[in-house]
């Protein structure tokens, strides 16, 4: 330390030293001059280790300072700025006297919940029960390559590669946040526990998100798992009902639990068929994709969706770079690919209830004007006029080659029919072939065919995912079903297949049990997108949404050749919404025993300030989750009350017109 | 960055222009008023004085913040190619774990496994506190880190303690076990408990799906946790849908320590008809269990609990201690931490179910405890005369000179001086517990005391002088002492436990949940092809007995009694030792403690194991870690250590993929618990 202290003093009398071996031993060497030499050599270090030092001591004393603060100084000082907060619900909700009532049970939706690893190759040493999904990602950017491999499923079978096992988190942790600060089911969780819930009367029903919903059974019991576990809880909480709390993705997951648990040993649970009529009494569905997302399209077509995996929100420029030599897109899709439950979103009901080449439930509507005028159509509105003749035309174009098809009257539009098109020999190139996407099977020839059809429906879009994906879309195919049954008593819909979707299955005879749909409205979401074909390279995917393609308008309903529509910026309104506003409603053929629904928006208000964190009014696919007003419906549900005493429907968009514009036999 | 150097660049010339500022300075000092000039000048200088300070401070502060980057800098340094490290370096490597090496053997999941943890080990979280515990809603008081102890001590204290009365949560606290295997695998971070076992388990196969962890509040007494928590309803649920979901195979359980009676407790609980048990029907077990493998399992109690109820200085009823012991015994923050922690542990009513159970007859009396051969045998200088006097009368006189040197009174678990600790039977002063009883108890002693509830402020220091008048108190004296200074403690959680010896097993009384962990007073279930396993580490002393003294301390509330931990025994490892007489065993559990049942008790078909469940005893000689690389040893006896230990991991694997018990060796013991059984003279 003295001679530390030395080399620093400054020099008044740069004489050098007479003695250069009498090295600082000496305490009196201090006052002595040195060499300007090594003053010289150690200058810069010592500059830069005084600057951390500063750096250190000063972050050091900030950390101090933050954590000797009161826990409650951040929500003072909101207060401060803007006015007193309103009470949490759970606390407005506990002083009315609510109390735990019914037992509750999560189900996480894709992929917000964790995945542990279990079994890995030698790159994963060290990992063992350490989240690879959820958490901070860290393995992602320290081996990346590793992770994609092991984040994989195989895409043969969509279960496990050998020797690689990862398994969903399980408890309340899988999903309560996202990421370190990022809650999901967090908020709901804490308000729960203020009015008495605790462990033993809330459920997290994870499960492998990546799986198809019957393999979540098939290799991990799944489903058994929340069949015994509800039971436990019912019978535990003195017979009171479950309350059931599905969130994007769980929704159909749930619904296909409905189906197996009831159904019998082997393929189902073998619960009989009042197992639901005696142990839900309600489904809150929040932010529910029934009938699938646009997104999922874009997602699987050319990995473009904004956020089918979060991943890409997490770290876009890595993505999109070839940073790395990693082709990080076309790993991802690879990935992505391999995950059946992707298949699952995939928009079902086709034509029918997307909308064909000239109509669509949605026409003649914006979202974004909704709030400035009352007016609900664009015609009336002036500077709206333009954006909407071009949606009129294009909501059911699922997918348009090119802005001017996409406008175009349908007569206008020459297709030639891609399906059973050559698929061209392209080049073989082995360096892509690893990269397993399939587009290299297709070749030119393909390409080209897929390109020259210019405009896909909904129901195109499926036949078109069979043609550019076929080995996936043939496993998923094992999994999921996108159409409407005609006769729903044929014994075909006994099949597990069908059974997340909506429009291919009945709902269980439980009269007693109710369905809402919560879901938030007043952002745009992805419903139509218009694609162009990438300039031809070996390794890359061939089609790219042609984000130049968007309308003069700022408000307009095109933007980066993605058509919007009203949603939750994830699911359009129409998905979540139609089936408890019309498919649902009354007794219908999807609903024999007349199971009461009840849909309920709440408005999208962005977080006021920047304190608020994610807004507690936000209406957004994950932040609905923070969102209070839902909060309080979800505990008022769980402390006894039913649909009528909370308001019934709660509508802001039009989704009771829509609905009427669909023409499926009830 | 820039300007920061630059600035300091532009200091270091200062020295030489500023040389003549202080004869201004002095100068200044002068009251003359001369208007503006003057003031500008005495700013001026004082302005300068301040350069001056703090040029000089400047210098100190500019070598710490040199220092502390040169530390960090290197810090992360080091980080940095640690973190560059391959993480299998060749020499850092340990041998290949068992798990591996078993795989490589072809073993496969078989049964579902359901690991039963420990008292303190199970980590506890927080649902609904105070206003002081703001912040914390589901982090984990117990377990993990325990930094919230050091941030808010009275809090925390306030959030883990009991209602007094109840033996359940306080009003508006509601803390609750952490559910899932992150319960206890790690009890600190680092600090291994179940994580070693249940990484070799999924080596082999094992995940989510066939494993489970009985998640329990520890602090509860047994019942308790079914009536807050129903998690006998939840352990029940679970193993029969592992049992189903794993192709109808029964199910292995591992409990740990307190949980080999927990466990006890639960089988009986699902067996007994609703609304006091789980009515699974008498054929539950024997469909649902296929073994169950205790580890360390503290059957007939532990003498540690006496010493951590009676004085709380058990040296690790509470692992705080050997956290942090120093803290615990200073007074630094007149915080008596002592007497809190008594506090908080007496609000537990588990710690009551691991009081030695079976009186004297297992434990031993005031002359003879079933250890005393074992210690000859230790000490290679057994007296022929010694065995033949036990088994000779009781009342033959022998010398007392005799004693001194040679026995130890292992059956004195309390005694007041080590005199009275070496002393013939005949001459200790008798007392009858019974009117221990009678003493009359002045209430009106210490109202000022404030709120630390111990109980002692309620006996007044005459009968404490009473008490220890008494001198020696074996297993079954012990329990009246204890309920004679804690009343309320022994009343609130002798409703849940129960320490003697069934006469009668088919008296209709033993129906009650009480007895149900007191393998003593219960019957095993009815099924013929469980098997019963004690695994448990031999060859560290053990705690068996105490010398204690009376505390001189007069301020009130504290805790009377001390262990003296003057009383030195002559040498060697067993025996006395700071006042504290050791036995063989795995450093909390004696042998005979965890040994007993399986050794003698339940062996064959006794009375207690009617249906004649085979047992077995699988000791494991304690080596203590070689190099430190290997932290906590590959082969440690010690009570929790053991969990790592590869010999015993590698039974477990293979009774878990189907082994049977001879498969694995049967009986491996090294220590004389056989020998100490057949000292034990209990109806069988």
């Amino acid at each position: 330390m003295s001679s530390t202290l030395r080399r620093r003093k400054p020099d008044p009398n740069p004489t050098p030293n007479p003695n250069p071996e009498e090295d600082g031993l000496d305490v009196e060497d201090i006052k002595k001059p040195k060499k300007p030499t090594i003053k010289k050599n150690y200058s810069c270090i010592d500059n830069c280790c005084w600057f951390i030092g500063c750096v250190c001591s000063i972050w050091w004393l900030l950390l101090f300072l933050y954590n000797a603060m009161p826990a409650s100084f951040p929500q003072f000082v909101t207060e401060a700025i803007s006015g007193p907060y309103p009470d949490p619900p759970g606390v407005k909700c506990l002083k009315e006297g609510l109390k735990v009532k019914h037992p509750v049970v999560f189900v996480p939706g894709i992929v917000t919940g964790g995945l542990e690893l279990w079994e890995g190759h030698q790159c994963m040493d060290g990992l063992f029960r350490k989240r690879l999904w959820g958490g901070t990602f860290g393995e992602v950017y320290k081996r990346p390559s590793c992770w994609v491999q092991h984040m994989s499923l195989d895409n043969k079978t969509g279960m496990d590669p050998p020797g690689i096992r990862v398994r969903p988190v399980t408890g309340l942790v899988a999903a309560d946040y996202f990421a370190p600060g990022y809650f999901v089911w967090a908020v709901l969780i804490a308000n729960l526990a203020r009015v008495g819930y605790e462990e033993k009367n809330m459920y997290m029903a994870a499960y492998d998100w990546r799986l198809g919903f019957q393999n979540t059974e098939v290799r991990d019991q799944t489903l058994s798992r929340i069949k015994s576990n509800i039971e436990l809880m019912v019978a535990t909480n003195g017979g009171n009902k479950a309350v059931i709390i599905p969130h994007s993705m769980g929704v159909p997951y749930f619904l296909h639990f409905m189906k197996w648990v009831e159904a019998p040993a082997p393929m189902g649970g073998g619960g009989g068929p009042d197992w639901c009529a005696k142990h839900i009494k309600a489904v809150m569905n929040i932010g529910g994709p029934f009938l699938g997302v646009p997104k999922a399209v874009a997602g699987l077509f050319s990995a473009e969706a904004k956020d089918i995996a979060t991943a890409r929100a997490v770290a876009p420029g890595v993505l999109d770079s070839d940073l790395f030599q990693i082709q990080t897109l076309q790993n991802l899709m690879r990935m992505s690919r391999t995950w059946d439950s992707t298949m699952s979103m995939i928009p079902k009901g086709g034509d029918t209830i997307w909308g064909g080449l000239d109509w669509s439930p949605e026409e003649g509507y914006a979202p974004s004007k909704r709030k400035q005028g009352k007016n609900d159509t664009c015609t009336q509105n002036e500077s709206g006029g333009g954006v909407c003749e071009a949606t009129q035309a294009s909501y059911g174009r699922m997918v348009s080659f090119g802005r001017d098809v996409a406008e175009a009257p349908s007569s206008e539009i020459e297709r030639i029919e891609f399906r059973g098109a050559v698929k061209g020999n392209s080049v073989a190139n082995n360096t892509c072939r690893d990269v397993w996407t399939e587009y290299h099977d297709m070749g030119f020839g393909g390409i080209k065919a897929v390109a020259e059809y210019k405009v896909y429906t909904a129901g195109e879009v499926v036949e078109l995912l069979e043609f550019v994906a076929p080995k996936m879309m043939e496993r998923g195919s094992a999994h999921f079903s996108y159409g409407i049954a005609e006769d729903l008593d044929d014994p075909k819909y006994e099949h597990f297949k069908y059974w997340s979707n909506p429009l291919e299955t009945k709902l269980p005879n439980a009269p007693d049990m109710e369905i809402y749909s919560l879901y938030g409205v007043g952002i745009p979401t992805e419903r139509a997108y218009i694609y162009k074909l990438r300039p031809a390279a070996e390794c890359y995917i061939p089609f790219q949404i042609d984000t130049s393609a968007k309308d003069k308008n700022e408000d307009g309903c095109l933007k980066d050749g993605v058509y919007t529509v009203d949603g939750d910026e994830t699911v359009p309104a129409l998905s979540a919404g139609y089936m408890c506003a019309k498919g649902w409603r009354g007794k219908t053929r999807f609903n024999p025993s007349g199971i009461k629904t009840y849909v309920r928006e709440y408005d999208h208000n962005p977080p006021s300030n920047f304190l608020e964190g994610r807004g507690t009014q936000s209406g957004a696919h994950v932040d609905i989750m923070g969102n209070y007003q839902l909060i309080e419906d979800v505990i008022r549900v769980a402390a006894g009350a039913k649909g009528e005493e909370l308001g019934g429907d709660q509508v802001h968009t039009g989704i009771f017109e829509w609905s009427e514009k669909i023409k499926l036999k009830l | 960055m820039g300007s920061v150097l630059r600035f300091r660049k532009l200091y270091f010339l200062e020295p030489n222009l500023r040389s003549n500022g202080s004869s201004e300075t002095i100068k200044d000092n002068k009251p003359s008023l001369e208007g503006l000039k003057v003031d500008y000048k005495h700013v001026k200088s004082q302005r300068m004085e301040e350069h001056k300070n703090m040029k000089k401070k400047w210098r100190c502060l500019d070598s710490c913040c040199w220092f502390i980057g040169c530390v960090c800098t290197t810090w992360w340094l080091l980080l940095f190619m640690y973190h560059c490290l391959p993480a299998n370096l060749a020499g850092l490597n340990g041998p290949e774990p068992p798990g591996v090496r078993l795989k490589n053997e072809g073993l496969a999941p078989l049964h579902p496994v359901v690991m039963v943890p420990g008292i303190v080990t199970g980590g506890l979280e927080l649902w609904e506190g105070r206003p002081c515990s703001e912040g914390l809603f589901r982090k984990r008081l117990w377990g993990g880190s325990f930094t919230e102890i050091f941030k808010r001590p009275l809090c925390w204290m306030e959030h883990l303690s009991l209602d007094s009365e109840t033996g359940l949560d306080p009003p508006g606290i509601r803390v609750r076990p952490v559910p899932g295997l992150v319960a206890a695998d790690y009890f600190g971070p680092g600090y291994f408990v179940w994580a070693v076992l249940i990484e070799n388990l999924a080596k082999i196969g094992y995940e989510g799906k066939n494993m489970f962890m009985a998640a329990y509040d520890w602090r509860l007494s047994f019942q308790n946790t079914e009536v807050r928590d129903q998690a006998f309803s939840r352990l029940k649920i679970n193993i029969e849908l592992m049992y189903i979901t794993n192709g109808n195979k029964k199910v292995v359980v591992v409990p740990h320590s307190m949980g080999a009676i927990y466990f006890l407790h639960f089988m009986k609980w699902v067996e007994a008809p609703p609304p006091m048990g789980g009515g699974g029907g008498p054929e539950w077990c024997a469909k649902h269990i296929k073994a169950i493998m205790n580890i360390g399992a503290t059957f007939l109690g532990v003498p540690k609990a006496v010493s951590g109820l009676l004085s709380a200085e058990g040296k690790d009823v509470a692992f705080i201690r050997a956290m942090a012991p120093g803290l615990l015994d200073s007074e630094i923050l007149g915080l008596k931490t002592m007497e809190r922690m008594m506090h908080v542990s007496r609000t537990w009513d588990s710690v009551i179910s691991l009081l030695p159970k079976g009186g004297d007859a297992i434990w031993g009396d005031l002359d003879s405890s079933p250890e005393e051969v074992h210690e000859c045998d230790l000490e290679t200088k057994c007296y022929i005369q010694t065995s033949s006097k036990e088994n000779s009368t009781k009342h033959e006189d022998t010398t007392p000179h005799f004693q001194l040197k040679h026995q130890t009174n292992y059956g004195r678990m309390i005694s007041f001086g080590k005199t009275t600790s070496e002393q013939h039977s005949s001459e200790l002063p008798v007392i009858a517990p019974k009117e221990l009883m009678d003493v009359t108890k002045d209430l009106n002693s210490s109202e000022k005391c404030g709120d630390i509830w111990t109980e002692y402020g309620k006996i007044s220091r005459k009968n404490i002088q009473r008490l220890a008048d008494n001198k020696a108190y074996t297993a079954a004296t012990l329990i009246d002492l204890l309920r004679f200074v804690a009343p309320k403690t022994m009343q609130r959680a002798e409703a849940h436990f129960s320490h003697g010896i069934a006469t009668d097993l088919d008296d209709p009384k033993y129906s009650h949940y009480r007895y149900w962990s007191n393998p003593l007073e219960t019957k095993l279930p009815n099924a013929p092809d469980m098997e019963i396993y004690s695994l448990y580490g031999v060859g560290i002393p053990t705690e068996r007995s105490y010398v204690y003294k009376l505390s001189t301390s007069e301020k009130c509330n504290s805790i009377p009694f001390r262990i003296d931990s003057s009383a030195e025994g002559n040498g060697g490892q067993w025996g006395l030792r700071g006042g504290v007489y050791f036995v063989d065993g795995d450093d909390s559990v004696p042998v005979l403690s965890t040994g007993f049942m399986c050794a003698k008790g339940w062996k064959g078909k006794t009375r207690f194991n009617p249906s004649g469940s085979a047992t077995y005893i699988r000791e494991y000689q304690h080596k203590p870690p070689a190099s430190l690389l290997e932290g906590r040893g590959l082969e440690s006896g010690a009570h929790v250590d053991i969990m790592g230990n590869v010999a015993l991991i590698e039974d477990i694997l293979r009774v878990a993929a189907g082994a049977s018990a001879e498969d694995i060796g049967g009986d491996q013991i090294s220590s004389d618990i056989l020998k100490m059984s057949e000292k034990v003279n209990i109806k069988l």
